[in-house]
């Protein structure tokens, strides 16, 4: 059995058939990662005996009425699992091996017996586009191994690609889902600000980070999400909203559908293989009976700029936790507090999340703040006004994920302006607080996988999936897979 | 064009606790010089009158009772500790005479 060949909705039938027991599933997903990561390296951190034991657990169990009952699942390791090691891909956190306490998520996963096969590699602090940040051995790309699986949820789209699970969390701040989903050729969402609890994620820019699902397809998207989305008290930026069943929404019908197809989403810059591959996209949805208009998003060319500052900003603050007193490393080349506080932060910390804590630190301090961080906050109303009134007259947005497919490891990671610049079509979604989806839509002449991003209104998740479904129904993109470990 | 000094920089580099040495401080002084740069291009805009983007959905503060509730315990508190006495979390002293 390969986690390849079935959806979540199979697994299940089978379970409750008795054809499969969940420590088959397991056993697989254990077998699937010695075989593979070696080469992938998605996984930092594996809990085998305790998944097995709950697997076996879980066997004996004659209600398995769950959502998840026993499927196999990664954790991105910026989502604090309970005395599962958690170091967010920082050697900071190296010898976190204690969690006290489990993420909403995890407890919400937990809660529909899901079972969690280890922690995923990610770009330190979820601060990258590539993977290559990640203080451990970075994650490669399941498609080709020369080249990058995306960042900062590499791992958690790696994985997933190349069937060690059948889904996986990440964390999205700039397109930290739906980037390396596209880049590995997986269903990744960022769901709308606030429909996730972040209670449990180690915070990198508090504004505009969410977790989300990714999958092999669009139906077990959104049957995860039905899980891990609520209101929660832990989290006061929670939303107080109705979760309806999102596989409900996956009807197909895309008939009168109204696309919005930003020029700025298909401007020079846009790769022309990515270009075309929307362009048929788009074609496919005529074909089903939807309509699209070009339309003009005039502020998403500063988004990058005011990203950047606002995310850095909120680093700056967020990571100032950090500091070796209560968890974590502390440096022992230190004879007192201040000088503790400084090397151990500075022995921590990778050079770009050093790099991102002097930009928010710069752009906070006394006599820099209304030049930059106010500026930056004002744009992004400018960047969230320009969604507010395309979504008067359209239902979805619809353009490429990324710019380029997968580049190759080593390509940008000199250049920091560079790797940002690969996030321009999906920080937008971030500061608007809009939800946003990757779903494959092709692949290059290289043969690596192409990402269609689909936009939705605040919390019209339903309609998101919708969209996202009916393509995947009349192409055969999502089937494709890679040749990596022999798999077919 | 925005200019940055390498003393802004180890400034900087002080109010966020971090430790830079002389190459490191060059390294950053031109690598925040161009980023910043960079971000000037907002300045194109007129934002005279523009609201801040304070949340996203517009929520309400959320306020909540008061109340003890159960959470971890005191020696879980200090499980993940690098140092420890008594209960209680151990630091260098505060202040150094720059002697041990």
């Amino acid at each position: 059995m390969s986690l390849f060949d079935h959806s979540i909705k199979e697994i299940e039938e089978k379970l409750h058939n008795n054809e499969i027991t969940v420590a088959e599933l397991v056993e697989t997903s254990y077998n699937r990662i010695k075989e593979v990561d070696d080469e992938v390296h998605a996984f930092l951190t594996l809990d085998e005996e305790n998944a097995i034991e709950k697997a076996r657990e879980l066997d004996r169990e004659t209600n398995k009425s769950n959502k998840l009952f026993g499927i196999p699942s990664g954790i991105k390791d910026n989502i604090v699992t309970k005395a599962l090691r958690t170091t967010c891909g920082s050697q900071f956190l190296r010898n976190f091996e204690d969690p006290l306490y489990n993420a909403t998520v995890v407890e919400k996963l937990n809660a529909e017996n899901a079972v969690t096969i280890g922690k995923l590699n990610m770009d330190e602090f979820a601060m990258g586009s590539s993977n290559e940040n990640s203080s451990y051995t970075p994650t490669r790309n399941p498609w080709n191994t020369d080249y990058v699986p995306g960042g900062s949820s590499g791992g958690s789209a790696a994985a997933v690609a190349a069937g060690e699970v059948l889904f996986s969390l990440g964390s999205d701040t700039g397109g930290s889902i739906r980037q390396p989903a596209a880049f590995c050729g997986v269903v990744g969402l960022k769901p709308t600000y606030g429909l996730v609890s972040r209670f449990g994620l180690v915070a990198f820019a508090s504004s505009l980070d969410q977790i989300g699902p990714l999958t092999r397809s669009v139906e077990d998207n959104a049957r995860v999400l039905e899980v891990i989305a609520g209101h929660d008290k832990m989290d006061s930026t929670s939303a107080n909203v109705d979760i309806p069943e999102y596989t409900k929404s996956l009807t197909g019908d895309v008939k009168g559908l109204k696309i919005a197809v930003p020029k700025e989403y298909l401007a020079e810059g846009v790769n022309p293989e990515v270009r075309e591959a929307v362009m048929r996209a788009l074609k496919v949805y005529e074909s089903l009976g939807a309509t699209w208009e070009e339309v003009s998003l005039p502020h998403s060319k500063y988004a990058v700029a005011t990203y950047y500052l606002i995310s850095s900003s909120e680093a700056s603050a967020n990571l100032a936790r950090f500091d070796g007193v209560r968890y974590g490393v502390r440096s022992e080349n230190a004879d007192n507090m201040m000088d503790m506080f400084k090397k151990s932060r500075s022995e921590g910390f990778g050079e770009e999340v050093k790099r991102r804590i002097m930009l928010g630190t710069f752009a906070l301090s006394s006599g820099y703040y209304d030049a930059y961080y106010k500026k930056a906050q004002q744009v992004r109303t400018l960047i969230k006004n320009d969604f507010d009134k395309i979504f008067e007259n359209y239902d979805v947005v619809i353009g490429p994920t990324t710019p380029t497919p997968a580049f190759k490891v080593g390509e940008k990671i000199d250049d920091p302006l560079t790797m940002y610049a690969n996030d321009i079509l999906t920080i937008p979604v971030n500061l608007a607080g809009v939800p946003g989806i990757s779903v494959p839509c092709g692949l290059s002449e290289e043969g690596l996988p192409i990402g269609l991003q689909i936009i939705g209104k605040h919390f019209d998740e339903g309609t998101v999936y919708r969209t996202a479904h009916a393509f995947e129904q009349a192409t055969d993109h999502h089937t494709k897979k890679p040749q990596l470990g022999g798999a077919k | 064009m925005a200019e940055i000094s390498k003393d802004q920089v180890k400034h900087v580099a002080n109010l966020a606790r971090l430790e830079m040495n002389d190459q490191e401080a060059e390294m950053f002084t031109e690598q925040l010089s161009s980023i910043i740069t960079f971000a000037e291009q907002l300045n194109e805009l007129d934002t005279e009158g523009v609201d801040p983007t304070t949340h996203v959905l517009e929520l309400k503060n959320v306020m909540r009772k008061d109340e003890p509730r159960k959470w971890i315990t005191k020696e879980e508190a200090m499980k993940n500790a690098p140092d420890q006495e008594n209960g209680q979390y151990r630091v260098p002293s505060i202040l150094s005479d720059g002697k041990e």
